[in-house]
């Protein structure tokens, strides 16, 4: 699923993108516990989560996760930002709670890990 | 091949917490590691900075690669641990609220470390800090 489509599906704001539009995920995994995100072994993983801090960006960049979206209107940090920018990432907020977000994204043919 | 590092990290700061693995994780991919080996090794030791993190006073990360293995050695002055078996079980821990707000704490960072590693070693004196020896495998694959 392509970056503009979850922000379609989702109402969702991309905050940043190196490749703007282009990105594509094929399975979501929704956790605000990192410890739980590092012990994920998957490539073209978008991470659903209402955890907005540093660490958030961090643990993405050690699971090799370039693609984040934050629930519940969360807000991306201007140190979030940058950090991704620099690491490539794309942010993406939306209003919805974990749950319909993680709903609308499956209905909309985003993938499970297991 | 033989390349030595060392990073200091300082107990309590969040803001600079996975520093040292990021750096890590450049290097390694710069050399030309393995995408598998490299993130079992920085899965490790971003765990592990972020234990010095929640838990000491300030420690020391060094980083040994050798032509057939990666050795990670992370020296904290802290309060220690008292039970290493106890802080081994999956779901133990004794992490503040602060640090479970930042999305760790939950008792799987050691667990986690132990999956990846091919070899790990934990020593530690209660009220002086704690040591950890993890060792990655360059050929292989333990997860």
């Amino acid at each position: 699923m392509k970056v503009e489509e979850i922000c379609s599906v989702l109402n969702g704001e991309l905050v940043c993108s190196s490749d703007r539009n282009s990105h594509e995920v094929t399975y979501a995994f929704a956790s605000d516990l990192m410890s739980d995100v590092l012990t994920i072994n998957c490539n073209n993983l978008l991470l659903i989560t209402g955890l907005a801090n540093l660490q958030t960006i961090r643990t993405a960049e050690m699971s090799d996760i370039n693609c984040i979206l934050f629930v519940r209107n969360k807000s991306v940090t201007p140190e979030m930002k940058n950090l991704a920018e620099e690491l490539g990432m794309t942010l993406i907020t939306c209003p919805s709670t974990m749950f319909r977000a993680s709903g609308e994204l499956y209905r909309a043919g985003m993938k499970p890990l297991f | 091949m033989a390349m030595s590092f060392e990073y200091k990290v300082t107990g309590g700061d969040f803001t600079r917490a996975g520093y040292a693995s990021s750096q890590v994780k450049k290097m390694l991919k710069q050399l030309g590691v393995d995408n598998t080996v490299i993130k079992r090794v920085v899965v490790c030791l971003y765990e592990a900075e972020v234990n010095i993190v929640a838990h000491a006073w300030d420690g020391v990360i060094s980083v040994d690669l050798n032509t057939d293995s990666i050795f990670l050695k992370l020296t904290d002055n802290g309060p220690g641990i008292a039970n290493i078996e106890q802080a081994m079980q999956k779901g133990y821990s004794t992490a503040s609220p602060e640090v479970r707000e930042m999305g760790f704490g939950a008792g799987m960072g050691l667990p986690n470390i132990s999956a990846n590693a091919d070899r790990f070693v934990i020593n530690s004196e209660p009220g002086k800090g704690t040591t950890l020896e993890i060792t990655i495998n360059l050929n292989s694959n333990a997860v």
